[in-house]
């Protein structure tokens, strides 16, 4: 496939919106228990989810770019009932919603006590909204991931590995951010987001390396035998019936060199996981909001290369009837 | 084969003739750039690289090894499938098949241009119009088909009536009477890329060899006739045969 910069960008940025997001409320959560010190709600739970709604802004402008009629993108909410794009156009304003009003609800002190548990634990509500959220957030990976894993002849997405590594990576870069975000609003926080990450980092690097380990044994269903039904061992394409290119030969093929591709996948496993993962180390004994900044940027640019890897290497069988120009 | 629609008209089209002429394909675009469904784009048509959206191709494949090859030239078009994965993909419902016909159609006021369907589809049946940003495809000509302002001649299909060597059948292959389900039925009908049960609705007919088998006894033959003739007595040229003998 050929990688839009659009989808790129859009799954990246929501990822990292969703990957704070749930920072944000796993710190909230583990507060209430008393298991960290309780954060100041305008300064770090307003702030943090202004700072993650901005990265949730920024993918849905960047969807907006792979459209050919954006004007007409509310449509796309009509076909959940079957689309898991559709589903996706549902659920990221959704989420975006609820982002907003958690960080309102925060910034405005408005939190008043729904619940209170057995334990005389109170429940207000910026926890249900977070709650909400975090429901909502792993819905949107699951829309996102979905919308290529359902795709069944794209061998390199159909499986539940797309979907994990959705929400590893998103997680992963979120988690690296709320340790930044923590290192300039709430340094007491540095070392248990630093730790998240490190683990949510580590995972994803297992996921990815399984994904593209699986990819790499993958034999191909369709043939070129099979795309035209003659049985013949040997099949050779002479003419695709036109000269200049169309569509299909621009939407499908990246037009990299193979060893383009692996220096790709080299670039993205070092920048995406080893480096942060040395970095977050570095910086979570430091404290370090520079070093940790730096994490984020390394690991932020290694998975824009991982996405882009993403779609490049999945073949699409259309492409056995585009091999041969003339 | 899955009965999703009441009626399924598709193309039926013979490899055994198809010459590969392209005639398909220009009458294919001439007649659906011209209706009211607006222009199929093209960018650079008369510079290098010209480039545009089409309904059908034509390519062309060589099977076997020299010097025992073959040419086949290949139509390739929307497949208009019975279980079509380019319809539940569309976030907008723009893609769509039609109960009444199971033609896929693309309603292109709706179409948001995603592209999502296009990379739903196998056989890579779609085209993005540069021009209209909306995705395309063959329609079967359902502007004609049903047009009872046209000659009856003229209902049918543009590249189907192009076809110099009737290489394109046109009908319902769920009428086991219609002239494409006997065709697929007796002349070996089949599917392309079956592997993904998409259940397509056009079939290809494959090529044909007529071969005449003929054995050795056959060659040289035992009882070979002139071999008696010679042994008996031959009539000379100018006397009458037995058919001027008993002529009346």
């Amino acid at each position: 496939m050929h990688p839009a910069f659009s989808v790129i960008f859009l799954t990246t940025f929501i990822g990292v919106g969703q990957g704070l997001f749930l920072a944000l409320v796993t710190a909230q959560i583990y507060s209430l228990f008393g298991l960290l010190p309780a954060q100041d709600g305008h300064a770090f739970y307003a702030h943090g989810s202004l700072l993650a709604l901005i990265f949730l802004v920024g993918g849905l402008i960047a969807s907006f770019f792979h459209l050919g009629h954006p004007e007409r993108a509310w449509r796309s909410a009509t076909q959940w009932r079957t689309s898991w794009l559709s589903r996706e156009v549902i659920v990221l304003p959704a989420f975006m919603g609820t982002v907003f009003l958690y960080g309102a609800c925060h910034f405005l002190g408005l939190k008043p006590v729904l619940v209170t548990l057995p334990s005389g634990t109170p429940v207000d509500a910026t926890l249900v909204l977070g709650v909400l959220g975090t429901v909502l957030a792993f819905a949107l990976f699951v829309c996102t991931g979905m919308i290529y894993a359902c795709l069944r002849f794209l061998r390199e997405w159909h499986s539940p590995l797309t979907v994990i590594n959705y929400i590893l990576l998103g997680g992963a870069s979120g988690f690296t951010l709320a340790t930044v975000f923590a290192a300039l609003a709430a340094p007491d926080l540095v070392r248990f987001f630093a730790g998240w990450a490190l683990i949510i980092t580590f995972l994803a690097l297992a996921g990815r390396v399984a994904s593209l380990i699986r990819n790499a044994r993958l034999k191909p269903t369709s043939t070129p035998q099979s795309a035209i039904g003659v049985k013949h061992p040997k099949v050779v394409q002479k003419s695709q019936g036109f000269m200049g290119g169309s569509f299909n030969t621009r939407e499908y093929f990246h037009g990299k060199t193979a060893g383009f591709l692996r220096s790709i996948k080299w670039f993205f496993l070092v920048m995406a996981f080893v480096v942060p993962l040395v970095l977050l180390s570095v910086g979570m004994a430091a404290s370090a909001a520079g070093v940790l900044s730096l994490a984020f940027l390394v690991q932020y640019t290694g998975l824009l290369a991982e996405r882009w890897f993403f779609f490049a290497q999945a073949n699409h069988p259309q492409n056995l009837y585009y091999r041969a120009v003339s | 084969m899955s009965q999703n629609t009441a009626r399924q008209l598709a193309l039926v089209i013979d490899l055994n003739v198809c010459v590969g002429c392209h005639a398909c394909v220009t009458s294919c675009k001439e007649w659906n750039t011209s209706g009211a469904a607006g222009p199929m784009g093209d960018q650079n048509p008369y510079a290098a690289d010209p480039t545009g959206t089409f309904f059908n191709r034509v390519q062309t494949f060589e099977v076997g090894e020299f010097p025992n090859t073959e040419t086949v030239h290949f139509p390739k078009s929307c497949l208009h499938c019975e279980d079509p994965p380019c319809v539940p993909v569309c976030p907008t419902g723009a893609s769509y098949k039609r109960k009444e016909d199971g033609i896929v159609l693309v309603d292109y006021d709706k179409c948001i241009g995603c592209k999502y369907c296009s990379w739903a589809c196998p056989y890579g049946a779609r085209e993005f119009d540069e021009q209209g940003k909306v995705m395309k495809k063959c329609t079967l000509c359902v502007d004609r088909i049903y047009d009872m302002t046209m000659n009856e001649n003229d209902r049918r299909p543009a590249c189907v009536k192009a076809c110099p060597t009737s290489a394109r059948l046109f009908g319902d292959i769920h009428d086991p009477d219609s002239a494409v389900s006997q065709a697929i039925r007796e002349n070996g009908g089949y599917q392309l890329m079956p592997e993904w049960s998409t259940n397509p609705a056009n079939h290809y007919l494959p090529r044909r060899k007529t071969r005449l088998k003929i054995h050795e006894d056959e060659l040289v033959r035992a009882d070979n006739p002139i071999k008696r003739d010679r042994q008996l007595i031959q009539p000379s040229k100018s006397e009458p045969t037995i058919e001027d003998a008993t002529g009346w």
